[in-house]
């Protein structure tokens, strides 16, 4: 029997939250629905900002989802056998992520119902057509591995698939971050660091969305969410990868400040371009990397409501990031003649402005809540959670 | 000249006026449609481009941009949604202070970046240079609206009213300049050349630049032009002639 229907409270609760997330997910298939008919001319997007908010929820749920596989990974390929009874709910929750993700990444599409075309006519120079492998190839392998975890028949499988999920997950985010670092011509982009910055990112953000979902389906199955010492270890991870982010971004943006073509797109994403540096200061800095950074050093803020917390806070960082970094990119103007001034009716030499609609929004939740949907139902069908009062060992590898 | 001579003269004289009369017509139909019949493949061997002389080009004027909105059946709006398959860009030279007015469309690149990155192939070049969209593989993700340096393609983003038969177009995909390939391949030139040579400006070039003989072969070799964002080396098929670089 599943830890989530073990009493009756549990069981009305995982009832409510599965209807909760599904009317969410009912509502943005019905936005993406009124898309589709109206076209984007009902988005905030134009022929300038050409990918919005809908693409700032997936690429984080994408990007999260590679992340979320860490767990799995620390103790199926590293061997730290603390975690190995995390790792079934670290495999379900990329696979959620990911699907939530593509969810939206596909209702944005101009012609979503072509969906069909996409899968069977591939041009292999297109980072796109490769990342649409390495996103069914994920899903695949995940399956796989989640299997080996739970079958003890297939237990020896579960170090070579989990060795080989990692090895595709770091793939999988060089490959989402190329699809901006391969965008030769604009100033936002178009540089090789974007790929290890965005496996920093996925670091930081899949953790940050691993321990919010172990603590709620822990809270709703009324089991302890986290040994004591595991807890810890949890903490300072979670801590690291914030910082490495936080560096990863620090080295892209001085790199641009370097160049000096660059120096005018820099002083209007960190200074002068309203909305985004109070987005990218506030927003990703402050709230979503140095408070969380407070919570998790602070000696007297040990516990896990403050990791939760701060959990939260990096996660609300990343779609603060990825507004700037897409939206914000996309804003400033293409550089088509340089040392000239431009002007003209398609905004040459503007920036422009972007303001997300409604439905865009709604698509963008509904793939968080379509995340949210699968990993609830998969943890009520699959012996996912860790058996409460599991004696977990304290840190070391594995023997 | 005995009788018999005379009527076989007349006779060749005759069957040679029926023979003219029979063949010339389609001898000019075939030049017409510049040896390439409907079923023909393109030719790798002809490039086609556009030389633009700024220096011919007033500011203010819209010929080319008016031209292709009614040959293309765009609605000519300048919305932020709306398409513009070429716009005229007013420059001014940060330098000198010189200004310019000059109209920017697709490039037709030899290296395309909107060709690299369809996930499909919908973005696709012909072996005649021209860069185009398949309409029936578009899947409207706007990747090639991202990777292109020179912001030269629109999305359709509601539904297309006044489509032309030979224009399709469509709500959800991405669209931008086919250098009018419908009036090219039947031996015409591109509307918005034709526009500009009947106002008296001839600003715009148009022709094959593989062909050392044609006129824009011989203007792109006489006189000094530059390619837009030469330093991506995407290879325009566009060259302007009067724009410093």
């Amino acid at each position: 029997m599943s830890a989530l229907s073990r009493s009756a409270s549990a069981r009305r609760a995982f009832w409510l939250l599965l209807a909760a997330g599904g009317a969410v997910v009912a509502v943005a298939l019905g936005a993406a629905h009124y898309m589709e008919e109206h076209g984007h001319v009902v988005t905030g997007m134009n022929n300038q900002v050409v990918w919005g908010l809908p693409h700032v929820f997936a690429i984080f749920l994408i990007v999260a989802a590679s992340g979320a596989l860490n767990v799995a990974s620390v103790g199926s390929v590293f061997g730290e056998s603390a975690y190995k009874p995390l790792a079934p709910l670290s495999v379900l929750l990329t696979v959620a992520l990911l699907a939530g993700g593509l969810m939206v990444l596909v209702l944005d599409l101009g012609r979503p119902e072509r969906l069909v075309v996409a899968a069977t006519h591939y041009n292999f120079r297109s980072i796109f057509a490769w990342n649409m492998i390495l996103y069914n190839g994920l899903f695949a392998i995940c399956a796989l591995y989640l299997w080996s975890l739970l079958e003890r028949r297939l237990g020896a499988l579960s170090k070579p698939v989990g060795i080989a999920a990692f090895a595709w997950r770091v793939i999988l985010t060089t490959g989402t971050g190329s699809i901006f670092g391969f965008l030769v011509a604009r100033s936002a982009y178009a540089s090789g660091l974007i790929a290890p910055l965005f496996i920093a990112l996925s670091l930081a953000w899949g953790l940050a969305a691993f321990y919010l979902a172990q603590c709620g389906l822990a809270r709703l199955a009324g089991q302890e969410a986290w040994d004591e010492a595991l807890h810890a270890r949890v903490r300072r991870l979670l801590a690291i990868f914030v910082i490495a982010a936080l560096y990863f971004v620090a080295v892209h943006h001085m790199t641009n400040l370097y160049w000096a073509r660059q120096g005018a797109f820099e002083r209007f994403i960190l200074v002068t371009g309203a909305p985004y540096p109070a987005l990218f200061w506030i927003g990703f800095v402050g709230l979503g990397s140095v408070v969380p950074l407070a919570l998790l050093f602070h000696p007297r803020l040990a516990g896990p409501r403050a990791t939760a917390a701060a959990a939260l806070l990096v996660s609300l960082g990343a779609l603060a990031f990825l507004y700037v970094f897409i939206i914000g990119g996309q804003a400033w103007p293409l550089e088509i003649f340089p040392g000239y001034e431009a002007a003209s009716s398609f905004r040459d030499g503007q920036v422009d402005g972007y303001a997300p609609s409604l439905p865009e929004l709604l698509l963008g939740l509904g793939g968080v809540a379509a995340s949210f949907v699968i990993a609830l139902a998969g943890a009520r069908v699959l012996p996912i959670l860790a058996p409460p009062k599991v004696a977990i060992p304290a840190a070391g590898p594995a023997k | 000249m005995n009788p018999v001579d005379k009527r076989r003269r007349e006779f060749f004289g005759q069957a040679a006026a029926i023979a003219g009369t029979l063949v010339a017509p389609g001898l000019m139909l075939y030049e017409y449609a510049q040896a390439k019949a409907p079923a023909d493949p393109v030719s790798g061997k002809v490039r086609w481009g556009m030389l633009i002389d700024t220096t011919k080009c007033a500011p203010g004027c819209r010929d080319c941009v008016d031209a292709c909105n009614r040959e293309n059946g765009l609605p000519g709006s300048t919305r932020s949604t709306d398409s513009q398959w070429i716009r005229k860009v007013d420059l001014k030279d940060l330098r000198t202070g010189r200004a310019v007015s000059i109209p920017v469309l697709c490039q037709h690149c030899a290296e395309p970046p909107c060709v690299d990155v369809c996930p499909t192939g919908a973005s696709f070049k012909r072996e005649d240079g021209i860069v185009l969209v398949d309409r029936h593989t578009c899947i409207g993700c706007r990747y090639c609206m991202m990777a292109c340096p020179y912001k030269a393609r629109s999305f359709v983003h509601e539904p297309t009213t006044g489509q032309k038969p030979d224009v399709p177009r469509g709500k959800g995909c991405v669209e931008s300049c086919t250098l009018c390939v419908h009036k090219v391949d039947r031996g015409g030139t591109p509307s918005c050349v034709e526009a500009c040579a009947a106002a008296g400006h001839g600003a715009i070039v148009f022709g094959d630049l593989n062909d050392p003989q044609s006129e824009i072969s011989r203007r792109v070799r006489a006189a000094s032009t530059t390619q837009l964002r030469a330093d991506l080396r995407t290879d325009n098929g566009v060259r302007y002639q009067g724009l410093p670089g």
